[in-house]
């Protein structure tokens, strides 16, 4: 019924590269995420999956901090990343930030030119000692993002000029740029037609080599097509989390099977 | 009969005529409204709209017409040899004018009886005095013929009325007739009203628009006149700016060149006041301040909008003038003896610029809160500070908006008076020292209309020349932000 994950034989045993212990989010008085446990692995793309509304996105933006912009949203747990505590006093979220990138739904280039668009982090964070450097890394970023072939010959063009597909693998290349080390991605394809998503997916496994990738997504067809593993949400709970493949062939809790035969969501 | 009764009575028939056409429509279906095309309430609107709409429209127009007639008759009746050397025909009959309605009035507090009011042969050092005893202000040398034409006016004013309640009452009964004979289930009186109401909007539109037109037009007018008598060229590249008073002409020098660098120099530096601390405020309300301090600070800052710019100017003329003499004047804190007198273009200008630092804060915050969250998200997201996000992400993005509310604000202060009145002085001069008094196109305007001036002379017409420079300047810079911070808008659409 669905594709077999490409790579599941070569899947070993991985380092632990994020481990989240009994985390709560909490959003006033409204309980999002519900004691929630999950190690994420290097090299790997995971999948959360779930009906909307369920917690993922903010499950996935407790990982690098971005909660923290948001009043009146609390978090509790433990989330390790090497080992370290992210949510510790003296770790500066600016910097969680730029090792945990983030790509979201909908493509948001800055208003400035594809070069800039690309050079705002590691300007920011110091990355290129001159300007050779710099069009290196862009280069280099680019490249990965699968977008360099179709903007090498108008760098300097604005970033919001170019097509849905473009932008957001524009917004891919911007968030390798600064080096991260793992990379987050919010249903980035929701916005795309479908032979920008195949592009992005094709992309996704590339980064696969150098990232550990958590992607949230509302395809169950795209979730079995890039993840090694697949974490189910349902109401704030994290049901089920397992290998891709045995969760779509084979769950163990009734909800996960519901949710991918069409039954809840 | 009164105005105010001819208004009423409108009014009854109308509502009379609304009962009328809904009952006769209902009447007509048996009673079941399903049998009508429209609503009942429709057919009483559309008799409602036939007698209101002629009615008043009748009556609106005849009382403006109706003086111009009975003036330029009763003009005709005054012989030149009455108009004083240098008044016009137009003080005359202002006089006219007057006397008719202190008659008026004189009759309705029963001093002067009617007969007397009306009698073409009463002696008119008597009929002085009557007035005057009537707490009427006259002039004490109403002449006979003054008089005459007075009472002529009110024989014309009278008849006027009485044809005018005529006609109206005619109308509304027409428009009764013809709205109650047109209730019948068939006429599609939701239609009509829908039409009614549509003209009724687009009038409002027109009228708006119409004056506007009216207003360029009379400016435009006058600026010809004003350019007959004075060469065009030595008006707008003209250095100097020297009035005669004589108000006799020939000998003033009008140049507008010296007033646009007064305003020019005037909106710099309130601009240099109004765009930093505007700006930084508009970014502290819209990304820092907690809920709380916003919905506390923002109408705060409104306020200053609402503060009537005469207080302005009281401001600059009593408390910041003096100050700036203290520091920048003869001994002051700085022993620089740059500023003489209160009166300079920093006094005005900075209290200008704290006019317009609302404009500029309330205008930018919209445009930065427009920004949209997934851009501020995209730089988070990449580690980037808050400061550093709204640097280089949030301003860029909303630059072209904010172009656009400094323009506005631009605009604002090309057009401001009361402050320049106050706080910069009179004296026209092109200098570069900020703490000279100058003074800005508005200004002069004020100045060359007010007190006794004669409007046929190239000293009082140069104030609409002044005027349409003015006019045009800020309609381009309005236009300029308008078209930016369009753009700006479909750039997030
Ligand atoms: N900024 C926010 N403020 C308040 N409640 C929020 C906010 N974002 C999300 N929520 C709530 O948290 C829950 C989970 O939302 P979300 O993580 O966006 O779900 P998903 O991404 O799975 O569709 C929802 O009930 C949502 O209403
Ligand atoms: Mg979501």
């Amino acid at each position: 019924m669905y594709d077999a994950p490409k790579l599941e034989t070569a899947l070993d045993q991985q380092d632990i590269k994020i481990s989240a212990d009994k985390v709560q989010v909490y959003y006033g008085e409204t309980h999002a995420i519900k004691d929630v446990s999950v190690e994420i692995e290097d090299k790997t793309v995971t999948a959360f999956i779930g009906p909307s509304g369920c917690g993922k996105s903010t499950f996935l933006r407790t990982l690098n901090r971005m909660n923290d912009t948001i009043d009146i949203c609390r978090v509790q747990g433990n989330i390790l990343l090497d080992g370290e505590d992210i949510y510790h006093a003296k770790v500066d979220p600016v910097q969680l930030r730029a090792k945990v990138g983030m790509v979201f739904q909908k493509p948001n280039p800055f208003p400035k030119s594809i070069y800039d668009n690309i050079a705002y982090g590691p300007r920011i964070h110091g990355l290129a000692n001159s300007k050779a450097d710099l069009d290196v890394i862009v280069e280099k970023s680019l490249r990965r993002g699968a977008i360099w072939d179709e903007v090498k010959d108008r760098l300097h063009a604005p970033g919001t000029g170019l097509s849905g597909g473009q932008q957001q693998r524009l917004c891919i290349a911007r968030a390798v740029a600064t080096e991260p080390e793992v990379l987050l991605m919010d249903e980035p394809c929701s916005a795309l037609d479908p032979i920008a998503t195949a592009q992005v997916e094709e992309l996704i496994d590339e980064l696969r080599k150098n990232y550990s990738v958590v992607i949230v997504t509302h395809s169950m067809q795209q979730a079995a097509r890039v993840s090694q593993k697949t974490a189910f949400f349902h109401l704030g709970n994290l049901v089920e989390y397992d290998d891709t493949s045995k969760i779509f062939t084979n769950p163990s809790d009734e909800r996960t099977e519901s949710y991918i035969t069409g039954r809840i969501g | 009969m009164p105005l105010s009764w001819l208004v009423i009575i409108v009014l009854a028939v109308s509502a009379v005529g609304y009962y009328l056409g809904r009952s006769r429509a209902l009447a007509a279906a048996g009673g079941n409204s399903r049998d009508l095309h429209s609503l009942p309430s429709y057919y009483g609107a559309n008799v409602l709209m036939k007698i209101i709409v002629p009615a008043f429209g009748v009556m609106v127009i005849w009382l403006l017409a109706q003086p111009l007639i009975i003036d330029r008759s009763v003009a005709s009746m005054i012989p030149p040899s009455e108009i004083d050397e240098g008044a016009s025909i137009g003080l005359v009959m202002a006089e006219v004018n007057r006397t008719a309605e202190g008659i008026r009035n004189a009759v309705a507090e029963g001093t002067m009886s009617r007969e007397m009011a009306e009698d073409g042969r009463a002696e008119f050092v008597d009929f002085t005095q009557r007035l005057k005893d009537a707490g009427q202000i006259v002039t004490s040398n109403l002449s006979a013929t003054i008089v005459r034409a007075a009472q002529r006016t009110n024989e014309m004013v009278a008849a006027g009325n009485m044809y005018m309640t005529a006609l109206v009452l005619l109308i509304a009964a027409a428009g009764l007739g013809w709205g109650v004979k047109e209730a019948k289930p068939l006429f599609r009186a939701r239609n009509v009203v829908e039409q009614g109401i549509r003209a009724l909007l687009i009038g409002a539109a027109s009228i708006a628009i119409l004056t506007t037109i009216g207003i360029v037009f009379s400016l435009a007018f006058n600026t010809v006149e004003f350019f007959r008598l004075y060469n065009a060229w030595d008006f707008l590249f003209g250095v100097e700016w020297a009035p005669s008073f004589s108000g006799r002409g020939g000998s003033s020098s009008l140049g507008v060149i010296p007033l646009l660098w007064g305003t020019f120099y005037i909106s710099i530096v309130a601009l240099a006041v109004a765009i930093p601390v505007g700006l930084f405020a508009a970014i502290y309300l819209s990304e820092y301040a907690s809920p709380k301090v916003r919905a506390f600070a923002k109408p705060m800052l409104e306020i200053l909008a609402g503060i009537p710019t005469i207080v302005y100017g009281l401001f600059a003329l009593l408390t910041v003038g003096p100050l700036l003499v203290e520091i920048f004047g003869e001994g002051g804190w700085l022993g620089v003896n740059w500023q003489g007198g209160g009166r300079a273009v920093m006094t005005a200008g900075i209290v200008m610029g704290i006019m317009l630092i609302p404009f500029v804060s309330s205008l930018s915050d919209d445009i930065i809160n427009a920004v949209p969250q997934s851009m501020r998200d995209g730089s988070y997201g990449i580690g980037a500070t808050q400061s550093e996000t709204i640097r280089q992400v949030v301003i860029p993005a909303a630059l072209p908006g904010i172009v656009g509310a400094i323009l506005l604000a631009a605009s604002r202060a090309i057009g401001e008076t009361m402050i320049v009145v106050l706080g910069a002085g009179a004296a026209a001069r092109l200098s570069l020292n900020p703490f000279e008094a100058m003074t800005t196109v508005t200004a002069k305007i004020v100045s060359q209309l007010t007190g006794d001036s004669d409007f046929a002379s190239p000293e009082a017409l140069v104030a609409f020349a002044l005027g349409m420079t003015l006019f045009i300047l800020t309609l381009c810079l309005n236009v300029i932000a308008l078209v930016i911070v369009r753009k700006y808008r479909e750039q997030y659409d």
